[in-house]
């Protein structure tokens, strides 16, 4: 693919892959930020949902937070390898990262047939409305995240375009801390 | 900041183009920008019709208008939502960001595109869905959204409240597609402008309207998550059932309008900025001065940004907020005012000792600055909660807003589109037709207005179908005031076919432009008129700012951006 000479030019310093990657987050941030700060205000002004917060499946929250931490890691050695340029490895310690997102996705498909099956639903009160949205919305970029790095793997294992993983490896961290941040305030908040 | 990457001279790849590649689905900023400009044209006739409509109906409630016929109650409500949807959303945005960005930006900055032109040609795509998901919205069961362009819940929560369950549903769609096509576009303008300056061209030497393009799409980036997240909300609302905005089953109405002017306040002056920033490009080229500290400019364009973000409930006074957080809010709303009224002073000083050539464009930039200050000191009135408490939901409000908005929406594109022209068709327009229309204009703008804040003083509430049902709005005095708007308007309206003319005659008509013909300094006048695919036959190096006019010692009364000495 022929690249406009405006994309190889660096006058920030910085690769213009990776400057416009954070402008993807910064606006992001934003998207959460509104909608958690929205979740929060709710919750400090109704204590009745600390109870509602006990019916969510704990175990199934810490399992996944485990495994989407630990895809990262799979995620930065992606990164190193990519540098090393090393294609086919970092293709597949891509592809480790996200087998990593389809566990979660898969658990979470369980955990909410769970909560569904006991009769919490989206519409069951506003605690589980927030529950639902924030968490599918967190989700959809999780299994986007996924499909990416499909495309970036498969191009990888070639030698090309290496300089994407690292890109989709900064994307993957931001998923991370979105959910570092959705899983204390939905299931551990009491 | 090393350019460490030999460039060589752009050797503009020459594969047979087709009709599709070239105008269905360009990757060149140009065509890009000329897509997002008529697109947001048509959208303004659109919008502008259905003021028509509704003006007509307020003059004389209960008439045929022509060309539409009978207005109904949902009718009214449908066409003021849909004008003020449409002008913020569909032509503001489109032109004044996207379009001037698109253009302006690569060729400005000294570069051959856009960074990312698929994620441009992307942009566009998924605004023009938009633009048909909201047309298509005006035709399904029901009729298109009614609800007001802010869409307060619950009214605009439930299918049952609204009686428009498609149409508000499609609306939502609409303008959140919309708002993903300007995420994407201002990711590329910022990281374009961030990355790809023509070497020498330091943080100062960018001209003022890429800056303010810049800031305007980070502002925007900041401020629209927030409602994206409040848009999924409504749409769980309207569509699965859930009570995010129900105050009877545990949601909250205001969250929506905290959400809602959390993005909208900083709306303005995303709209705002690009149109100052054309007023300072055109303005320094027509009274052949250097701009007025190009610093101080940039400066108090921060502190809007910052101070934009704190001023949102001022929308709000009314709506149940703390009395003791809407004097805060008083207090910041008064203090924004600071930097614009600076910036307009710095214009002022910029045109102090000019040689001033008073050109269509110029005329523009100089309306703009005048009607301008009158939006932004009505706005003082209702920055204080105390007068809004009377003022709100007035016509008053209303003037207020419009002539803010206009300057920016109208004014400053038609500042824009008259100076750039001919750099984008590589013909000039017609002078004569161009004063014809910009007087044409300005003065029925005026006389659509000044009588609007009269009845918002007299207590003219807005968002009524017919006046006649309220006894004490229904006497001859305000109805005359309304006629004499309505009137107004429609001589507006005629004059824009002035503009339409020109526009499209002088595409085949009109003198060719040469190169750089209002002899101004900054990149995009070095190259062939119109630009040819790639920009620059040989990419440039930047040696000074952008506004050196007039300096002494020199033979010429400009001093290109590019030229050594």
């Amino acid at each position: 693919m022929d690249r406009p000479i405006a994309t190889t030019r660096t006058a920030a310093g910085l690769p213009t892959g990776r400057l416009a990657i954070w402008w993807v987050i910064v606006s992001e941030i934003f998207i959460f930020g509104g909608l958690l700060a929205s979740y929060i205000m709710h919750r400090l002004a109704k204590d009745a949902w600390a109870g509602h917060a006990e019916h969510t499946n704990l175990y199934a929250g810490s399992f996944n937070t485990l495994v989407l931490l630990t895809s990262s890691l799979s995620a930065v050695l992606a990164h190193k390898a990519a540098e090393e340029n090393n294609g086919p490895k970092a293709a597949k310690l891509l592809g480790l990262t996200m087998l990593g997102g389809v566990i979660f996705v898969t658990v979470k498909a369980f955990e909410w047939s769970a909560e569904i099956s006991h009769g919490y639903t989206v519409l069951t009160n506003t605690f589980w409305s927030f529950y639902y949205t924030a968490a599918g919305l967190h989700a959809c970029h999780v299994i986007a995240g996924v499909v990416i790095m499909g495309i970036i793997a498969s191009a990888a294992r070639k030698g090309q375009e290496l300089q994407r993983v690292e890109l989709i490896g900064i994307y993957w961290h931001f998923v991370d801390i979105i959910w570092i941040f959705l899983f204390p305030l939905l299931y551990i908040a009491r | 900041m090393a350019h460490t990457i030999t460039e060589t001279t752009h050797a503009a790849p020459h594969h047979e183009e087709t009709f599709w590649s070239k105008y269905v689905f360009p990757l060149d900023h140009k065509r890009i920008a000329m897509q997002y400009i008529f697109t947001g044209m048509a959208m303004a006739v659109v919008g502008g019709l259905m003021s028509y409509v509704f003006r007509m109906q307020l003059a004389f409630p209960g008439m045929d208008v022509p060309g539409f016929g009978l207005v109904s109650p949902a009718d009214y409500n449908f066409l003021v939502t849909s004008h003020g949807t449409i002008m913020i959303f569909w032509v503001a945005m489109p032109v004044l960001i996207a379009g001037f960005g698109n253009f302006l930006i690569p060729l400005m900055v000294g570069c051959d595109d856009m960074v990312f032109p698929r994620v441009n040609r992307l942009s566009y795509q998924i605004f023009f869905l938009s633009t048909v998901v909201l047309l298509a919205s005006f035709f399904v069961e029901g009729g298109g959204f009614g609800g007001a362009w802010t869409a307060y819940p619950p009214l605009s929560a439930k299918g049952a409240y609204s009686m428009t369950p498609l149409g508000s549903t499609l609306w939502l769609v609409a303008v959140a597609l919309e708002f993903t096509a300007f995420l994407l576009g201002g990711i590329n303008f910022v990281t374009t402008a961030m990355n790809s300056r023509a070497p020498g061209m330091k943080m100062f030497d960018i001209p003022i309207v890429v800056w303010m393009i810049v800031i305007a799409s980070i502002l925007f980036m900041a401020s629209v998550g927030p409602l994206i997240a409040g848009a999924i909300m409504l749409f769980m609302d309207q569509q699965v059932g859930t009570a995010f905005y129900d105050p009877d089953r545990g949601g909250d109405p205001l969250l929506w309008q905290h959400l809602f002017w959390f993005f909208g306040h900083p709306e303005v002056y995303v709209v705002l900025l690009p149109a100052i920033g054309i007023t300072a490009d055109v303005m320094t080229v027509f009274a052949r001065k250097k701009l007025f500290a190009y610093r101080t400019v940039l400066y108090t364009a921060f502190a809007t940004g910052v101070l934009s973000f704190f001023v949102w409930a001022h929308h709000q006074f009314v709506a149940g907020i703390d009395p003791r957080m809407a004097n805060i809010f008083t207090v910041t709303t008064v203090l924004i005012s600071i930097p614009i009224a600076e910036m307009c002073f710095v214009y002022i000083a910029t045109l102090y000792r000019g040689s001033i050539e008073l050109a269509t464009p110029m005329l523009w930039a100089l309306g703009f600055i005048a009607t301008f200050l009158v939006g932004g000191v009505t706005g003082l009135y209702l920055g204080a909660s105390g007068a809004d408490i009377y003022f709100h939901d007035t016509y008053f409000v209303l003037a207020h807003f419009h002539y803010t908005f206009f300057p920016i929406a109208i004014i400053g594109v038609f500042a824009g589109i008259t100076f750039w022209y001919p750099k984008m068709f590589g013909r000039m327009l017609n002078e004569t037709l161009g004063k014809i229309h910009f007087w044409g204009t300005i003065i029925p703008f005026n006389l659509i207005f000044i009588p609007l804040f009269v009845l918002g003083l007299g207590g003219q509430h807005r968002r009524i179908y017919n006046y006649n049902h309220f006894p004490e709005l229904a006497g001859a005095d305000f109805q005359n005031l309304r006629v004499f708007a309505t009137v107004s308007l429609l001589v507006m309206l005629l004059f824009q076919l002035v503009f339409i003319w020109n526009f499209f005659v002088s595409f085949w008509r009109g003198k060719p432009a040469g190169k750089n013909p209002w002899n101004a300094n900054t990149l995009e006048w070095t190259v062939p008129s119109p630009p040819p695919h790639g920009n620059f036959a040989e990419l440039p190096t930047v040696y000074r700012g952008p506004y050196e006019y007039s300096t002494p010692g020199r033979d010429d009364d400009f001093w290109p951006q590019d030229a050594p000495n």
